[in-house]
């Protein structure tokens, strides 16, 4: 009993840890995505270059914070240039050219990490302050980083909610997202304001790729798997909606966690261990689609659709 | 009274806090043409979308001859003949103007699970289109791209367009507008023309034309009916004079 | 005018193909018949996607499943012992048709992005199917010991029978899909793509023309995955990764959206690029990454319109 809830916390910790990462993958896009109605495949390179930057000025300093703002740094710079040179042109395109383009760039940055860094993976260490285990209940050890990971992506996750409610940009970012003609007709500056909101999406980005290191492989086409799940996340939750983010997130994020640890011994229980072994992780592998399909099924719009569109 | 062809009884729609149809029961009789007028916001575009099933009521009801297509899509609501024009033109910019009316006709003529022969030179579906093209006064034209057509032609191809559907029930969402005089002038007599061959729903804000037309008007201001009638009654009425003919009622 | 030139291109494209394997051999060079026999594939694919794509306006992200679909049909039966290639053939292309109806009735309640990112995401769930599946070699692949069994007359074994055989689909293929585009469904197909609010006010119910357009594009692009397992005797789940899609993808852009042909080109210019590329340099990936963007920002008729003179899909397109 005490063992079989241990590993069901567990999961959920995991999961949740997951989640947030998602989250914070999903919140740029979803934003991105409605106020510029830009739909970017190469949000996860900025993923990627967070990651990179962050595991490379680690390893050379030694110190995480020292690493956590590089990261930040890089993928603004680095979005500021992409928004310059490739976005400007794709805003008034149709979805598909914007998806072919940033494609494109996704090619071309995971090329550039091989060559930078090799194409053999880079190791992060998870560091010092936070290396170790914290007792949650007792006889059940938890990574202290991955609590600090959640820790780290509910309290972004809360600041992005006052950013949003509670400030002036906050306002201008949800006007935008609801009426930019109007915006733009107010005087507000809106090519400054994409260029914000672009930028705020990218040091997202870049956050979650660099708590990521430790705990994922960072090499080239990492960015591609998290964006994939990201964009179920924001189908599920719903585009240009962060709290729909927020709850589907930690929704994906706990599935897939429980699907890979608990499919395969609960098969196992009314299967033979040979077919549980391949259906188990086959399932598990595709649960979270399912998911996605089912609620598209009852609410094709997502769990907090966008109003008026 | 003969039976209504089109009914909705208290048909009501809010966006959030804002009602744009506020109990709205309106009668709609065969081959009449009903005008429905109004100032702007008065929630006109919002009936037509209800009327044609774009858009779903919170409450109230919607009859064609006698059956309740309230809860029917789009699509059905079409099949049974009901047609609709928009207010923005809404064409198939891309192809020919004979293929746009073709494609009308094609929507009635049965399924399209038709893989093989080629549709353009279908005669039963190409024949139709030339005939409702010419009543429209758009034959020279068949074969120009639509979006090279001028407003008033594009105009007058949405109108061939549902035309080429042989609807029982028109509904027209302000025909005329953007349209010179004399562009104007032309859509009125071709409406004239189809007067008792189908019934219409005809929103518009060219007075001229709905008093020429209109063998009933029924007036809407945020979403409510205040007054309906023959135009002879809606001219003599303070409140619609009040409320949107101003002094320059005719 | 166009006509004339467009009759010219494919003419002389197509008769280039015939010679091509007899001259490849002559001169001793056999990859070249490979290497065409690849983009012949590939420009199956293409054209099955531009079918929803360029003409339908549906942008699928996630054509590369159907064909992973119809190799590992292929690649799974000869597992078995199955080798008949009637049967797998059948199986790949029912394969394909009942994985595209599943999810075209679930993609198709949407649209625009959230329609690009739901193909997107289960062509990602049967790439991760794929993987997970260890009695079929899981990430590393199956290996097919033998080719589809045709009989003695069609030995899919002989690289230039191989060629003629995938040669002909496609002759096949472009002919029925140039009558399909003229049809009633091809032009209701493509007044959806102009404007699908028109279409369903004239009375047309679209979800069930869209869904069948949606099932026939990915089985043709399943035929092309199990022509494809013939050529490479092995299958894999990269056969379905993400980024293949994105190459089918491009294939059509490069060529010309909505012209059938182009796609055909495409497939050449985008495989023949890859080639060259890859032997100048490793990192050809860095290269073709910006080429393709540039080509998204500024072509607007891709190849075939290029060289005949007409627009296509996107070079038509009106704001």
């Amino acid at each position: 009993m005490g063992a079989a809830m241990t590993a069901v916390l567990e999961q959920l910790l995991n999961g949740a840890q997951f989640g947030v990462m998602l989250f914070l993958m999903a919140a740029g896009l979803t934003l991105i995505f409605g106020i510029m109605n830009l739909i970017n495949l190469a949000h996860g390179s900025l993923y990627m270059a967070g990651a990179y930057v962050a595991a490379a000025t680690f390893a050379a300093s030694g110190s995480f914070l020292l690493a956590l703002l590089a990261a930040l740094a890089a993928a603004v710079a680095l979005g500021a240039a992409i928004e310059i040179v490739v976005f400007r042109t794709l805003y008034d395109r149709e979805h598909l050219d914007q998806v072919l383009a940033t494609f494109g760039l996704i090619l071309f940055f995971n090329e550039l990490v091989r060559m930078i860094w090799g194409a053999t993976a880079l190791y992060m260490q998870v560091p010092a302050f936070l290396a170790g285990h914290v007792e949650l209940l007792s006889g059940s050890p938890y990574p202290t980083y991955r609590l600090a990971v959640i820790g780290a992506g509910l309290a972004v996750a809360l600041l992005l909610h006052l950013l949003i409610a509670r400030t002036r940009i906050g306002m201008l970012i949800r006007a935008g997202a609801s009426n930019r003609a109007m915006v733009d007709a107010l005087g507000v500056n809106v090519t400054l304001l994409y260029t914000l909101v672009f930028a705020l999406g990218a040091a997202l980005a870049a956050f979650a790729g660099a708590m990521a290191g430790p705990i994922f492989t960072v090499e080239s086409g990492m960015g591609e798997s998290v964006l994939i799940l990201a964009f179920v996340v924001i189908v599920i939750g719903g585009i240009g909606s962060l709290r729909g983010a927020f709850v589907a997130a930690l929704l994906v994020g706990i599935v897939d966690a429980m699907g890979r640890a608990f499919l395969r011994p609960l098969l196992a229980s009314f299967m033979s261990h040979a077919t549980a072994d391949n259906a188990g992780p086959a399932l598990a592998s595709m649960l979270i689609y399912i998911l996605m399909a089912a609620i598209l099924l009852i609410r094709p719009q997502g769990l907090f659709p966008p109003r008026g569109r | 009274m003969a039976e209504a062809l089109l009914e909705t009884r208290d048909l009501c729609k809010s966006f959030g806090g804002l009602v744009v149809t506020d109990a709205v029961s309106l009668v709609v009789t065969p081959g009449e043409i009903h005008a429905i007028i109004g100032p702007n916001g008065a929630g006109k575009t919002t009936l037509i979308a209800e009327l044609a099933g774009e858009l779903r009521p919170d409450s109230g009801s919607i009859h064609f001859a006698g059956a309740d297509i309230t809860r029917l899509a789009m699509a059905r609501r079409a099949a049974l003949g009901i047609a609709r024009s928009f207010q923005i033109t809404s064409i198939f910019r891309e192809f020919s103007v004979l293929d746009n009316v073709a494609m009308a006709v094609q929507a009635h003529a049965g399924h399209s699970f038709r893989f093989w022969r080629s549709a353009r030179r279908d005669a039963r579906l190409r024949d139709p289109a030339r005939q409702v093209l010419a009543k429209v006064g758009l034959a020279e034209r068949a074969e120009s791209r639509a979006a090279a057509l001028s407003h008033g032609e594009k105009r007058a191809l949405e109108i061939a367009m549902v035309l080429a559907t042989r609807p029982r029930l028109l509904l027209l969402d302000e025909p005329m507008a953007g349209m010179g005089p004399q562009d104007a002038a032309g859509m009125v007599r071709l409406l004239a023309e189809l007067k008792r061959q189908v019934t219409m729903v005809l929103v518009e804000h060219d007075m001229d034309a709905v008093f020429a037309l209109a063998d009933r008007i029924t007036v809407m201001v945020y979403g409510r009916i205040i007054a309906s009638g023959t135009p002879d009654a809606i001219r003599g009425d303070a409140e619609v004079r009040r409320a949107y003919l101003g002094e320059a009622a005719a | 005018m166009s006509v004339a030139r467009r009759s010219l291109v494919i003419g002389v494209s197509l008769a280039a193909l015939a010679v091509a394997p007899a001259i490849a051999l002559a001169a001793g060079e056999p990859f070249y018949v490979t290497l065409l026999t690849r983009i012949m594939i590939f420009a199956i694919a293409a054209l099955s996607l531009d079918l929803i794509l360029g003409y339908g306006g549906l942008v699928s992200f996630g054509h590369a499943a159907y064909l992973g679909i119809g190799a590992y049909a292929v690649g799974i039966l000869a597992f078995h012992g199955i080798t008949s290639g009637p049967l797998q053939f059948a199986v790949a292309i029912l394969a394909s048709a009942a994985a595209a109806a599943m999810i075209g009735a679930v993609s198709l309640r949407t649209s625009g992005v959230y329609f690009i990112m739901i193909t997107l995401a289960f062509a990602q769930m049967l790439y991760f199917l794929a993987e997970s599946l260890n009695i079929y070699g899981g990430d590393d692949g199956l290996n097919i010991t033998q080719p589809s069994n045709f009989g003695r007359l069609v030995d899919l074994g002989d690289p230039a029978t191989l060629y003629y055989v995938v040669l002909a689909v496609l002759l096949v293929l472009l002919l029925l899909t140039r009558q399909l585009i003229n049809s009633r469904f091809g032009l209701l197909v493509q007044g959806v793509k102009s404007n699908e609010r028109r279409m369903a006010a004239l009375g047309f119910p679209t979800f069930r023309y869209k869904l069948a357009a949606f099932i026939l594009s990915g089985t043709i692009c399943g035929l092309a995955g199990a022509l494809f397992a013939n050529l490479t005797l092995f299958c894999s789940p990269a056969i379905m990764h993400w980024t293949r899609s994105g190459e089918i993808m491009m294939m059509v852009i490069l060529g010309g959206m909505g012209s059938l042909f182009g796609p055909v080109l495409g497939a050449a210019l985008y495989l023949l690029l890859e080639t060259l590329l890859s032997g100048a340099t490793e990192h050809w990936q860095a290269i073709l990454g910006p080429i393709l963007v540039l080509v998204v920002l500024f072509s607007r008729s891709g190849f075939f319109g290029m060289l005949t003179g007409e627009r296509t899909a996107r070079g038509r397109a009106d704001g």
